[in-house]
């Protein structure tokens, strides 16, 4: 047994006070979970303390919070851990963020995070003629999708989602892995019209910044910024969805400059964003209007030192060899038959590396948990085929 | 008021799938549950959904292994009517998007499932009930003009006319404290089990048997409610689940003197023999002194001879609960379970179309109800199968029985009982016990004393607490006032409906003097079938005290015989 100290945020909407801060002093073995403290809190010494929960096994979904700053599932951080991320010695539980609160621990998800999941028309719509058995599909199809159905919909990722904080209307991680539910199940009539629809939503699957803060927030490895990649992979290679808003192009354009450079040539990014690769895509007059529009920002990333003028201008040299191996890479990832998906149910992994102690490099296109632990399936390690 | 053909009480499984029959049937629908419903605990079922899909297999095959698993108590003609209608409802289930694992020609794969004969449960990895909780919540969404949803209503009690029909219920709207009388022209409880009554179980915190006490306060029988279901894999550590469908991949069980034990106990089945029986193996090794651990009180489950891919692949959960909740990564090492409380077989007494004998207008279906499917004993993967087959037959029923039916208005009597309640809980004086204080008691006596194996000393002494309990309930106060989100009210409540199920579960099980399915009593260990081949039926008498009747149980192919795994 140990002492934890819990500094809970609390808030009653009935009393018109603004919320505080309400600490509890429990007792429980350093692996029991941060729920278990609270319920502990809630049994010994205030029974009004708010929070969803429920199986206590990180199933349901309930109980997500954030726990110092971070977000994830009280019954799925030990006290131990916890304690490790806390300030000063007092292990911090607050609501999860870009939801409205309700009471103490307990936000309304329905405002927010299900509003989303209905805007993706979350449910099959059957390819035709619906088969007397089951439909034969891939083996790998149903392994893969598997991945988006491990959502609870616990809200973590709303929680946390950069994009979301500053534009509340961006449909978010949650909705867009339930999206790539029904986008990569082979059963699905409108994968097109799904996925048109998500690009050319102005917040849709391009409104994402690859900021990862989701991939750290689920506590099911769902992954959801990967699987935002795949729509756009889907949405752009498979389906050739030429969005409204440039967000097919603008991520092209990264992926050319990248190869042609090596490194980001940006007074190159914004005209290939708008007229593509070609020369007199320059003048496309979006592009324009765009760099206008974008002056303060590129004037305060120059006085900062982000970027110099010469470098922007003229582009960035690095030595041949660098180069050389950037293309290689390109040549190899594109040069496969079939686009390697990563997999949280599909591992690299079998019993000729059992006992492998390095975690595998995560990859590139950012299905890796970034802090897994060894031997965590999750990442196909580049090179090692999954199937 | 709000009225409506078809009320749902729970959003499970059971309360899901009949809120889709029921509209498909034509009927106004709601569903109202306590908690948003893919909080439910259907979506903590991890192994699978059993059904005789494949073409070697057969659907008889399928009943009489779960006729043999209820040790010959569940009534047959519903276990019929349970594994015929299977592969049908597994197919629903597979055009409706729940992303089953395939083959490699792409077909449904089965998996091994204990008591069975053969491979017939189709699984999505070990997230099947998540899987399937969630995609029928797809179709809830879709479904969304026809199904009104009350999520977060916390049901109080059934509402009945004077005639004794149900005619709605009362319930609060969890988010504000409005208390609210619904009328309904058919009221269908879907609200699980009572796994909270023990201490440790696999079940969630919402179980707490609310559908079950109010239909017993309502004068319904609850039937079988002796046999509770120790899973024999539940972790040493907190009372996790680690899903059969471990057992069902391969892993083996080792006592200390690492012997695969179930030689002894079932030399054909192994480790895949019925819960029951692999309970009472497991229990009986740690009782002589064969069991794991600094305690000696856990068995070892040993994952490690099941292919690591495959494990990944297929047992991703419990990897992680593992790896999570008890620091052991089972595809290197066993990892110590034991016996753990996980499912009640027994619950509201119905005909095979859901209905409550005795109460008009009330259904039950799912964990609540007992059809008898079960009987003495239920099978792996049967759950979700009976959730899901009894659920959709409710709604039909229902919604059929509704077309004639001019819509009643539920008297507001009832509420204004329930409103005063629960104002003189939130007044009470803070003297007394704690809600949680005597939670906790309950719910450790009872796992001490009516667990797997049983006599008449434990369980005298667990019906005596009991009724203590239940008395000290009465003043045991709480330190919520406010009306948003009061949970610790609701608590109170569940505390209540608790107590009445776990006073039936000590009432059954000390009537019931063999031993059969879950029930084994170390003071009558044989089975008897001349004497206890009958279901306990249990109905509530004025005075607040259970009252004992029987029932037959209704057999159609297979006599009773000996049971050998």
């Amino acid at each position: 047994m140990a002492e934890f100290t819990l500094r809970l945020r609390r808030y009653d909407p009935e009393s018109g006070a603004a919320p505080y801060w309400d600490e509890h002093t429990i007792d429980l073995e350093p692996h029991r979970s941060v729920l278990e403290g609270i319920l502990q809190a809630k049994a010994r010494f205030d029974g009004s303390i708010g929070i969803r929960c429920s199986c206590k096994a990180a199933i349901c979904g309930s109980c997500g919070v954030r726990i110092n700053g971070q977000p994830g599932l009280a019954c799925h951080t030990h006290l131990d851990h916890a304690l490790r991320g806390a300030r000063d010695g007092v292990i911090e539980v607050e609501p999860m963020g870009n939801m409205p609160v309700i009471k103490d621990l307990i936000v309304d998800m329905d405002a927010v995070h299900w509003k989303k999941i209905h805007r993706v028309t979350p449910w099959l719509i059957n390819k035709e003629p619906i088969p007397e058995r089951e439909y034969v599909v891939p083996r790998e199809s149903m392994v893969d999708i598997t991945q988006s159905m491990a959502c609870i919909q616990c809200g973590a990722c709303v929680s946390d989602c950069l994009s979301m904080e500053v534009d509340p209307l961006f449909v978010g991680p949650a909705a867009s892995a339930k999206a790539y539910r029904f986008v990569g199940d082979p059963r699905d009539a409108q994968q097109f019209e799904r996925l048109q629809d998500l690009a050319e939503d102005p917040h849709g699957i391009y409104d994402c910044t690859h900021c990862f803060k989701c991939i750290d927030a689920c506590p099911k490895g769902v992954a959801p910024m990967s699987q935002i990649m795949r729509l756009r992979r889907r949405a752009g290679n498979d389906h050739h969805i030429k969005d409204r808003n440039n967000g097919e192009r603008h991520e092209s354009a990264f992926v050319t400059l990248i190869k042609d450079y090596g490194l980001l040539h940006e007074a190159e990014l914004l005209p290939r964003s708008y007229g593509g690769d070609s020369w007199f895509g320059k003048f496309h007059p979006k592009a324009g209007a765009e760099l206008l529009d974008s002056l303060p920002a590129i004037t305060k990333a120059v006085m900062r030192r982000k970027v110099s003028i010469k470098g922007a201008l003229l582009g960035h040299k690095i030595p041949k060899a660098d180069l050389n191996a950037v293309q290689r890479i390109y040549k190899k990832i594109e040069g496969r038959d079939e686009r390697l998906e990563l997999n949280l149910y599909i591992t690299g992994y079998d019993e000729d590396v059992d006992g492998a102690e390095t975690p595998p490099a995560t990859a590139a296109t950012g299905a890796g948990q970034p802090g897994a632990e060894p031997g965590q399936p999750g990442q196909t390690p580049e090179g090692s085929p999954s199937r | 008021m709000p009225a409506h053909d078809v009320l749902i009480i729970g959003a499970g499984l059971a309360g899901q799938r009949a809120a889709l029959a029921a509209a498909d049937a034509g009927a106004t629908v709601a569903i109202m549950s306590k908690v948003h419903p893919v909080r439910s605990h259907s979506v903590a079922a991890a192994g699978g959904i059993n059904a005789a899909i494949n073409v070697a297999d057969d659907w008889r095959s399928h009943a009489y292994d779960t006729v043999k698993g209820s040790d010959f108590l569940g009534d047959q003609d519903a276990i019929e009517i349970m594994c015929s209608e299977a592969p049908k409802e597994v197919m629903h289930l597979e055009h409706i998007g729940v992303t089953f694992h395939r083959n490699e020609t792409g077909e449904l794969d089965l998996r091994a499932f204990g008591g069975a004969s053969m491979k017939r449960t189709a699984y999505v990895a070990d997230i099947t009930g998540q899987a399937i909780l969630h995609v029928l919540y797809e179709q809830i969404m879709k479904y969304s003009d026809r199904v009104d949803r009350y999520e977060e209503w916390f049901t109080t009690s059934l509402v009945l006319d004077d005639d004794g029909a149900c005619v709605g219920v009362v319930a609060r709207d969890i988010r504000t404290g409005v208390m609210e009388t619904f009328s309904a022209k058919n009221v269908i409880l879907a609200s699980g089990g009572a796994g909270q009554c023990f201490k440790p179980t696999t079940n969630g915190l919402i179980c707490t048997g609310d559908g079950i006490a109010q239909a017993y306060r309502a004068g319904a029988p609850i039937m079988d409610m002796e046999m509770i279901q120790y899973h024999p894999t539940t972790l040493v550590e907190n009372g996790f689940l680690i899903t059969e469908g471990a057992r069902g991949e391969g892993a083996h069980l080792l006592n200390a003197a690492g012997e695969r034990f179930m030689e002894k106990y079932a030399p054909n089945k192994m480790e895949l023999a019925s819960r029951d029986v692999v309970s009472r193996a497991e229990q009986t090794e740690i009782n002589e002194g064969r069991g794991v651990g600094p305690n000696g009180e856990g068995i070892y489950l040993d994952i490690t001879v099941v292919p690591k891919k495959r494990t990944l692949e297929a047992l991703r959960e419990i990897v992680n609960i593992g790896k999570d909740f008890a620091g052991v990564d089972i595809t290197a090492e066993p990892i110590m379970i034991r016996p753990g409380q996980h499912y009640i077989m027994g619950g509201v007494k119905t005909d095979v179309d859901g209905q409550v004998p005795g109460v008009p207008g009330l259904y039950a279906a799912g964990e609540v109800a007992c059809v008898s499917v079960h009987g003495g004993n239920r099978l792996g993967a049967n759950s979700l199968l009976d959730t899901l087959i009894f659920g959709r037959r409710s709604g039909e029923h229902a919604a059929a029985r509704a077309a004639g039916l001019p819509m009643p208005a539920a008297s507001e009597a009832q509420m204004r009982d329930d409103a005063a309640e629960i104002a003189s809980i939130i007044a009470r004086p803070r003297e007394g016990r704690r809600i949680s204080e005597i939670k906790d008691e309950l719910g450790t006596t009872m796992n001490d004393n009516v667990a797997v194996f049983r006599d008449e000393a434990k369980l005298q002494h667990a019906h005596e607490v009991v009724r203590r309990l239940k008395e000290e309930a009465k003043t045991a106060y709480i330190d919520d006032r406010g009306t948003v989100f009061n949970q610790d009210v609701l608590g109170a409540i569940e505390l209540g409906y608790m107590l009445d199920c776990s006073e039936a579960t000590v009432v059954a099980a000390i009537e019931r003097k063999e031993s059969r399915g879950a029930q084994f009593r170390t003071d009558y260990p044989e089975r008897n079938d001349d004497e206890w081949l009958k279901h306990i039926d249990i109905s509530r008498n004025g005075d607040d005290t259970p009252h004992i009747s029987y029932s037959e149980v209704t057999f159609t192919q297979w006599q009773p015989e000996e049971r050998k795994y």
